[in-house]
């Protein structure tokens, strides 16, 4: 039977197609930007929160302050030092610890020169180990660095896969580096972490050498003895570092952070964030429901006659209602449908125009079956909640006075 | 004597109209038996149309008792009464009233849908149907792109749909020319006659009515007058 009314809705939506449509269009677009909106944003999370995921969650990462987000190293005013490293790995609770270095730097490649990050793999075997553990790195092609090599690098995947120079780099290739001609010895292998990709991996040693650093680092990886609290031992050396570089607390130039709070606090922006622009595409909803409404006591006023009619031929009550609520409910499903496709379609152009025109990985849709599912049946109940009342409106009429119209 | 099929008592419709108090029927008796094809005549005005709702149960009276199958439905809900008409009842309209969005077949299959015929069940009857009124390949027209005549066939078709125990007509030949009409009578005609189906027609159109067993001639809301031609 609920057959029959879909049928009897598509046709009578489709003898108003003007109509239908316009009546849709309000549902079309807050659909569509919701779906995009929350899309992106849910590519956004998961690309940023992709970066910190890496880290596991027993480790720590220590930072001159200022440096946020973005990549570490010369912008920070009071740096770290070895010192600093060596004060941390007297910590107790600390396990392991490795200094880091991230730098930019220009690169050649057959007469092509580009920056790109440098990234230091320290000397000593633990701190080797701690490094390429936290950074999920892998091997795709040729070998990892051997401790003390000084003209081999190892690439991120992006300059074997998105020819990043004139042709991609294989191992073997020989690029310069500030001058220095350096070996291709292995491609690491795709990795969630967006500036991993596009990373160009050194022995500590040979980095220190090439870029004149003294006994500075950028960052220090923190590995925390097994079952010790990552926040308890973050405290512990920010109380540490606080002293042996003897700042206050409250003015520290260092932030010690765990990647949960880091996660945690990009959720929670991203959060607020989403709700906002939702809640503004839900607007446009309750207006796209409003037309809706408006279209149904139209359709209403205009089928009395064929109300009348229905009730002549046996239609009762809950059968005239059921079938403008399943025409409304309908007009809504189908805005709803089109405005996904729409909304999907917008965010992949977004997720092509940021990957290629701006090569970044932030922008791109993430559209989950949930979101299409979600968005369907909300346009849905929002097309028969606004359809519910029209329809009550026409179950009600007396079928003489219906038919004289 | 056969079985009362429908049964008016004292029937009374009062209609108010602002202040105005209109007695639509006042003190109608009738009584329908099985099998019969009775015409009832008036001029406009008589309460011919209000006599058509009470027997179609399409309305309630104000005063008095309707009996359909002996059973009193002078206080039933309309969606009760909904029920009734859809199984027992089946209406022409001089207007046809078909529904303009549906084809000639899904108009004909629309009453079986609300009493919850499988629509296999549903398609087969209305095409038997469609056949049977000679429009067998109109099926798939929409009423705009049929005749009056033929309109009007397809409404006898969903009449007959759910296989009621009456057939309803109020002025069926009123918007057809007179040889359309007569087609249109003739078929009534022959469906009372093959098939036994129970007839009322609402007519102003002595010639029309001659078509009927028995003519109650109405008047300012009641029977005056009652004519047996066979």
């Amino acid at each position: 039977m609920f057959r029959d009314y879909l049928l009897l809705a598509v046709q009578s939506i489709r003898h108003r197609k003007v109509r239908s449509w316009l009546t849709m269009l309000g549902i079309v677009i807050g659909i569509a930007a919701v779906v995009s909106l929350i899309s992106l944003g849910e590519g956004l999370r998961q690309a940023i929160t992709g970066q910190f995921a890496t880290l596991g969650t027993d480790r720590l990462i220590v930072q001159p302050a200022g440096a946020g987000f973005g990549p570490p190293g010369s912008t920070a005013v009071k740096k770290l030092t070895e010192k600093d490293a060596r004060e941390i790995s007297r910590v107790n609770g600390v396990d392991r610890v490795a200094a880091r270095l991230l730098r930019v730097a220009p690169v050649e490649f057959r007469d092509e020169q580009q920056f790109f990050f440098l990234a230091s793999l320290p000397e000593d075997e633990h701190g080797r180990k701690l490094v390429i553990d936290t950074l999920q790195i892998a091997i795709a092609a040729g070998r990892m660095l051997k401790p003390g090599e000084k003209n081999k690098v190892v690439v991120g995947d992006s300059f074997a896969s998105r020819q990043l120079f004139a042709r991609n780099i294989r191992t073997g290739d020989i690029l310069s580096i500030l001058g220095r001609d350096v070996e291709v010895a292995g491609v690491m292998e795709k990795q969630g972490n967006i500036v991993g990709n596009e990373a160009i991996l050194m022995n500590e040693d040979a980095m220190k050498s090439l870029l004149s650093i003294g006994d500075e680092i950028d960052m220090v990886a923190v590995q925390v003895v097994p079952g010790a609290l990552p926040e308890r031992v973050a405290d512990a050396v920010a109380r540490a570092l606080r002293r042996s570089r003897n700042v206050e607390e409250g003015k520290e130039d260092f932030t010690v952070q765990t990647p949960l709070e880091a996660i945690s606090t990009v959720n929670s922006i991203l959060t607020v964030v989403q709700a906002v622009v939702v809640g503004i595409a839900a607007i446009s909803l309750v207006v796209g429901g409003i037309g809706i409404m408006n279209t149904m006591y139209t359709a209403v006023l205009e089928r009395k006659r064929e109300i009348g009619i229905m009730k002549a031929v046996g239609a009762r009550n809950r059968h005239i209602l059921l079938l403008f609520v399943v025409e409304s409910g309908l007009l809504g499903a189908v805005g709803g449908g089109t405005g996904i496709l729409l909304g999907a379609g917008f965010g992949k152009a977004v997720t092509l125009v940021g990957s290629s025109l701006l090569g970044t990985d932030l922008l791109r849709a993430e559209i989950s079956l949930g979101l299409v599912v979600g968005s369907v049946l909300f346009s849905f109940v929002v097309g028969t909640l606004s359809g519910l009342l029209p329809a009550r409106q026409a179950a009600l009429l007396n079928p003489v006075e219906a038919m004289r119209e | 004597m056969q079985d009362a099929i429908i049964k008016l008592e004292d029937v009374w419709k009062v209609y108010h109209m602002g202040r105005v108090e209109v007695q639509a029927l006042r003190g109608l008796s009738l009584v329908i038996r099985k099998g019969e094809f009775v015409a009832i005549m008036g001029p406009s005005g008589s309460g011919k149309s209000t006599s058509v709702n009470m027997v179609g149960c399409l309305d309630v009276p104000s005063r008095g008792r309707i009996l359909l199958d002996g059973k009193d439905i002078s206080h039933l809900s309309e969606s009760a009464l909904a029920q009734i008409r859809g199984k027992k009842i089946g209406f022409i309209f001089q207007q046809f009233n078909l529904i303009g969005t549906l084809t000639a077949l899904e108009n004909v299959m629309l009453p079986m849908a609300f009493q919850d015929t499988s629509l296999s069940e549903r398609k087969q009857r209305a095409m038997e149907l469609l056949a049977l009124v000679g429009l067998g390949d109109r099926m798939h027209h929409k009423p705009s792109e049929l005749s009056g005549g033929q309109q009007q066939r397809v409404a006898i078709a969903r009449a007959l749909a759910n296989e009621p125990e009456v057939i309803l007509a109020d002025e069926p030949t009123g918007n057809l020319d007179s040889q359309t009409g007569k087609m249109v009578m003739d078929f009534l005609r022959k469906l009372h006659k093959e098939q036994g189906t129970t007839i009322i027609m609402v007519t102003h159109d002595a010639y029309v009515a001659r078509h009927a067993d028995r003519i109650e001639h109405l008047r300012d809301g009641r029977i005056v007058k009652t004519d047996h031609q066979r």
